[in-house]
């Protein structure tokens, strides 16, 4: 198992490393020390390699993941797994603002909390947060499920286009066009599958309620002024 | 009516502030309940590259002889960071436009002019078409606030990357591409459901200020193992603080998109009404660089209005290293052209004025994605005239250079030109034409 040390490896030479890996490599488990809270670890990765990260990291940890499967033991900085396309992250402790913005794909888990802005933009990307959420999560979010087994802060949902909302706990409110939806036994299957790749276990699903757009603003008309 | 009835009553005046447009635009208002949206820049009177002058030589300047002796054009940007700066035969760029404002033709058809010449074309919101990767030998890959698009893959297939914080037409501003633009493909890029308005952000969503920014680049540098230059533009409202930190966020060039710069689709209102014009923007952003010793370290590009190869000079005299082109481009590629007349007036305009870009029925098959439409352009032809006319500009400028004794266009300074109005040498920094007064300057 390759072991690289940030405390006295440049991390753009273990970037470049991971970047150069093929899909047939046989260096398949990477172990990351001392990350310090630097940006960028592990970012940009296309290969179908773990990368277990240990301790904390800055912004932007998994940036873009592509295939890989990557393990932060600590908390995450701003911009957790942003982008990504493919593959797994998942984070032991809690995570700053935009985790999981703007992801077209893969699976991002959050043992611990999130902070504002969880799945902004998020295209696909399939997000379970064990705790909880800050505000404007899912804002403007067009694709992929949003699960939370926390509550859920101010304005969830804002501007939202086609993602699904999951939140066990409590909404503080709903943004712009974000509505409550019933939850129907194919969201239920929908959501089981989550939790199951997410590896949590024992959660009620009854307990969840279901949220997404209204659609009423999908297209611009004075009469909405006030929503905008 | 009488003599005296003559006498009584003037002959009708029309008000100069509420004239035909602002009348007009009173009652459509009214009547609609919405404001204008509509492409293009502004269409109101600024202060441009008209009002600037060149000296040429006389007896304290020497020449150089049109046609035999060299004058480049060439530009390398990118020298500060990128392992891998872009080599540009001509400092005349094809800006950033989106597939979904244009047809994957008008793409195409940009990149197919750019290459000819050597220069490079940029992506736009929606992400990177296969046509425009294919026809484009230099591609500049644009990071906006909305990401439509955005995937690793294609960052990595970029030449170049530009971190886009705003537009000359709306610094500040997001952006609305109408559903009637949103078709299938562009729905898929997008990650949208087909049909619907479609908001571009106008923040970004994953950083926050120039502290952020610095953080951003260097991810996308980590990403791209250091290859590729890092662009970050923006719009012309404060060039001074927005270009020194972008130096400061680490960008390898800066763009700087002045208020004449066109957009597919924004309010009337901020068009005309927000940011500076591009005359004014050059001379804050080029003493920023030189102030923090980077002047021609981090190239900067301006935008924003740029018609002739008069104007390019004047930009570079002023101390840009390149510029960028997009109303200009879209003209040559034959937008507005007279040939679709009949159809510009059963839209209820004409050729020249037509800038419902927005509505996707453009005759020229530009901004569209009416796959009729977008069928009348030939993107060989089209990339032809553009190859043509970016000539045209390299040469004018050429011209002009060699007139002020100048062996490379970058040799061009402010002390080439004066201005024709007060207004003008305030922003532009040079003279008025035949006194040495440069307002604002040593106290006067």
């Amino acid at each position: 198992m390759p072991t690289v040390d940030l405390a006295d490896t440049p991390l753009r030479d273990l970037n470049a490393a991971l970047h150069r890996l093929t899909p047939d490599s046989n260096e398949t488990h990477w172990r990351v020390l001392n990350p310090r809270g630097r940006h960028s670890v592990a970012a940009g990765i296309d290969a179908p390699v773990a990368v277990e990260i240990a301790g904390h990291v800055g912004y932007y940890c998994a940036g873009m993941n592509k295939q890989a499967s990557v393990v932060v033991h600590g908390n995450a900085g701003q911009g957790l797994a942003e982008n990504m396309m493919s593959g797994q992250v998942r984070v032991k402790g809690d995570a700053s603002q935009a985790a999981g913005a703007t992801g077209c794909g893969g699976l991002l888990v959050i043992d611990g909390n999130a902070s504002a802005r969880c799945g902004i933009s998020m295209k696909g990307i399939d997000i379970v947060v064990q705790g909880s959420v800050g505000h404007l999560s899912a804002f403007m979010a067009q694709a992929g499920n949003l699960v939370v087994l926390g509550d859920a802060g101010e304005a969830l949902g804002d501007s939202i286009y086609e993602a699904h909302l999951y939140v066990r706990g409590t909404v503080s409110s709903l943004g712009a066009d974000c509505v409550e939806k019933p939850l129907q036994e194919h969201h239920r299957a929908e959501l089981r599958k989550l939790l199951e790749a997410a590896g949590v276990n024992g959660a009620d699903l009854a307990e969840f309620r279901r949220y997404g757009s209204a659609r009423r603003l999908y297209h611009f008309h004075v009469d909405n002024l006030g929503s905008y | 009516m009488t003599p005296t009835d003559r006498w009584i009553h003037t002959p009708p005046r029309m008000s100069a502030t509420f004239d035909d447009h602002a009348i007009a635009e009173i009652r459509r208002a009214a009547a609609t309940g919405i404001y204008d949206i509509r492409g293009a820049g502004p269409k109101r009177q600024l202060p441009h590259f008209d009002d600037l002058l060149f000296l040429g030589a006389s007896i304290s300047r020497y020449p150089l002889e049109g046609y035999r002796e060299k004058c480049a054009t060439d530009v390398t940007i990118g020298t500060r960071y990128a392992k891998k700066p872009i080599a540009l035969k001509i400092p005349i760029t094809i800006a950033g436009m989106s597939f979904g404002s244009l047809s994957a033709q008008a793409k195409e058809a940009l990149g197919r002019g750019a290459s000819a010449v050597g220069t490079s074309t940029t992506t736009g919101d929606g992400g990177m078409t296969a046509e425009e990767r294919a026809h484009s030998a230099i591609l500049v890959y644009q990071v906006l606030p909305s990401r439509y698009g955005m995937n690793p893959d294609d960052l990595r297939r970029a030449d170049a990357i530009e971190v886009v914080v705003g537009q000359g037409a709306k610094p500040g501003g997001g952006g609305m591409l109408l559903g009637r633009k949103i078709s299938a493909r562009v729905a898929q890029m997008r990650v949208l459901p087909e049909g619907i308005d479609q908001r571009s952000a106008c923040r970004h969503p994953d950083w926050t200020g120039p502290d952020d920014l610095e953080i951003k680049i260097n991810e996308l540098r980590e990403i791209t193992d250091w290859e590729k230059p890092v662009y970050v533009k923006v719009g012309a409202s404060r060039p001074y603080y927005d270009t020194a930190l972008a130096v400061k966020a680490g960008a390898d060039a800066v763009v700087m998109d002045g208020m004449q710069g066109g957009t597919a689709a924004t309010q009337d209102v901020f068009i005309e009404n927000v940011g500076i014009p591009t005359l004014g923007a050059v001379r804050p952003a080029v003493q920023a660089l030189q102030d923090l010793g980077m002047h021609r370290k981090v190239q900067l590009i301006v935008s924003g209005g740029i018609r002739s190869g008069a104007d390019v000079a004047k930009c570079l005299a002023l101390g840009a290293d390149a510029v960028s082109i997009g109303t200009a481009a879209l003209i040559a590629l034959g937008d507005n052209d007279p040939r679709w007349e009949a159809e510009y007036r059963a839209l209820g305009t004409t050729a020249g004025a037509y800038d419902d870009w927005h509505e996707g029925r453009d005759p020229a098959g530009i901004t569209t994605q009416d796959p009729q439409l977008a069928a009348r352009l030939d993107p060989v032809v089209a990339g032809r005239k553009l190859a043509n006319f970016l000539s045209v500009l390299t040469l004018e400028a050429q011209t002009i250079a060699r007139a002020c004794g100048k062996s490379h266009v970058h040799n061009l300074e402010p002390e080439d030109l004066v201005a024709l109005t007060v207004e003008a040498a305030a922003m532009a920094q040079v003279p008025l034409a035949g006194t040495s007064w440069i307002p604002g300057q040593n106290g006067r």
